[in-house]
């Protein structure tokens, strides 16, 4: 079974640190990874850019685009895609794209990814 | 990180929020300090055995506010003040409290705080020590050391700016949409200036002073977070952004200024760029554009470019047009020719620049670039004077040993042709 692990912390306590700070935690996570990497059992990782460079798309018959996170408690985190775009309109473009495939409620949140490793040997076994 | 080093973080996290209520509710800036303090006190005590609470501004909203009424009412009656236990368990309080503040209340109680830090009533410095101080948490001896003067002189100074306050009646109900906007905007430029303060720096202050320059950014987040739909807090966040990722290049080992085209570019920091090239994104789709958004596509130009020579002058020079239409200056203008010297060559910028003199007679930047012109048209006589012209005025050692370098080399290539 392949897992995902969605990381959770205060983003004002982590904007806060230091450039040394940050890369003493980036180096003891890194640690982690290596140790899956080399056992083969790595999948893509990524570090998300804060929440203030979030754009979200509300699903509705012409979806809604809106500035910030997405922040609704009634729905719940199912999945998530990474994508290459150009710029946010066509990320922005994207989401609505599969707004359109599946619509319903909930929506999209689009952030930027500061980091973003594939560590791809997983693909064969999902 | 620690359990004690988080409790810090957590608290200066918090403090914004719980400080702007707590002036909400006590509707006076020293008690509300007062109580936020005394509820820091009992956070260090209890939260190392507790554990932290789910929602610790609201934990110290209530903390600190049981504190202050403590406070009066042994004032009044000598009463002696509950014991620790008493306010130690307040799960149900907090969420109680932490449904009855909503999300819009929080943001106007903090755009107060800032707002009120920002007075127009306050000079400059003032306006910057008392953000620093209130709303940043920094010791009066943090700022001092940032100010380059003594401790006793940053308190009587934050004294006094908040007599001023005190004095300058800020309502307090919920302001209107006009207000908002007005408060957002006023905030908007004293964070650009607590940036520049720190920017600005250079020699043996840069140390000291680039706390300023990532106070600025954590308050611009933190604005941007409670008006996540203003293009110009989006702009202004994306500016310090993208000016502040190229810090650690800007200055070599002896402290002296190092130019952008000369800057080792592998010392920028990539997280910086990112984040502030995401926001001018997000800010471009509102089409509703404004100084500071322009200002930070200008950063984003320099910050894009690979090497010196990928930069798109052309760009950064209608980029420069625009913001001088919007904001007209003389150092504006001045700033446009250095990229019209690129685009069209030293004769246009120099044409375009000559008119601004009597206006920036006193600006070390305007006879530095005009010497810089005039050295590029091989007239080494008159930019020699510019030169000089630049040493007499500039206010910082490392403004003058970079122009020492300009004279110091004309110096040799005319020796060399004698």
């Amino acid at each position: 079974m392949l897992y995902a692990i969605l990381c959770y912390n205060s983003e004002d306590i982590c904007g806060a640190w230091t450039k040394e700070e940050d890369a003493a935690v980036m180096a003891r996570l890194g640690v982690v990874q290596d140790k899956l990497a080399k056992q083969g059992r790595l999948g893509p990782v990524a570090r998300l850019l804060p929440t203030t460079a979030a754009t979200s798309v509300r699903k509705a018959r012409e979806p809604l685009v809106i500035d910030g996170p997405f922040v609704e408690t009634k729905e719940q985190l199912l999945g998530f895609y990474v994508v290459d775009c150009a710029t946010l309109e066509d990320a922005i473009e994207t989401a609505k794209e599969l707004t359109h495939a599946n619509g319903g409620v909930g929506g999209y949140e689009i952030r930027p990814m500061a980091v973003f490793r594939p560590n791809s040997d997983l693909g064969s076994r999902a | 990180m620690t359990d004690m080093a988080w409790i810090d973080a957590a608290l200066t996290a918090a403090r914004p929020q719980a400080v702007g209520a707590l002036l909400r509710y006590f509707r006076d800036l020293d008690t509300a300090e007062e109580a936020f303090q005394d509820a820091c006190l009992r956070a260090l005590r209890n939260w190392p055995q507790n554990g932290p609470p789910r929602d610790p501004a609201a934990w110290l909203i209530m903390v600190g506010r049981n504190a202050a009424l403590d406070q009066t009412r042994r004032r009044k009656k000598q009463e002696p003040l509950p014991a620790e236990e008493l306010i130690s368990d307040l799960d149900d309080v907090e969420t109680e409290l932490a449904d009855r503040l909503d999300g819009a209340h929080y943001r106007d109680d903090i755009l107060r705080l800032l707002f009120i830090c920002g007075h127009p009533d306050l000079s400059a410095t003032q306006q910057i020590a008392l953000a620093l101080r209130i709303v940043c948490g920094l010791s009066v001896k943090q700022i001092a050391r940032a100010f380059l003067v003594g401790e006793a002189a940053m308190e009587q100074r934050i004294t006094r700016a908040k007599g001023r306050i005190a004095a300058a009646t800020v309502p307090f109900e919920t302001p209107g949409a006009v207000e908002r906007s007005e408060r957002l905007a006023a905030v908007a430029a004293m964070i650009y200036l607590l940036f520049n303060e720190g920017y600005s720096a250079s020699g043996a202050e840069v140390a000291a002073r680039a706390p300023l320059c990532e106070e600025a950014i954590r308050l611009a987040r933190l604005l941007l977070r409670l008006f996540q739909g203003e293009a110009e807090i989006m702009g202004l966040t994306a500016l310090l952004l993208l000016q502040h990722a190229r810090a650690a290049a800007r200055f070599d080992a002896a402290g002296s200024i190092v130019l952008l085209e000369d800057q080792d570019r592998g010392l920028w920091n990539r997280a910086l760029i990112a984040e502030g090239l995401a926001l001018i994104d997000k800010a471009m789709r509102h089409r509703r554009p404004g100084p500071y958004q322009v200002q930070a596509a200008i950063a984003a130009l320099h910050d894009r470019a690979a090497r010196p020579e990928d930069t798109d002058w052309a760009e950064i020079d209608l980029l420069y047009a625009t913001l001088e239409k919007m904001q007209p200056s003389p150092v504006i203008t001045l700033n446009r020719s250095v990229a019209v010297a690129k685009v069209r060559g030293p004769a246009a910028a120099l044409a375009m620049i000559e008119p601004l003199e009597p206006r920036l007679a006193g600006y070390f930047h305007f006879f530095g670039v005009k010497g810089a012109f005039l050295l590029q048209l091989g007239r080494a006589d008159e930019a020699r004077v510019a030169f000089d012209q630049a040493i007499a005025l500039a206010r910082t050692v490392a403004e003058a040993a970079h122009i020492r370098l300009h004279l110091d080399r004309l110096a040799k290539e005319s020796r060399a042709s004698c």
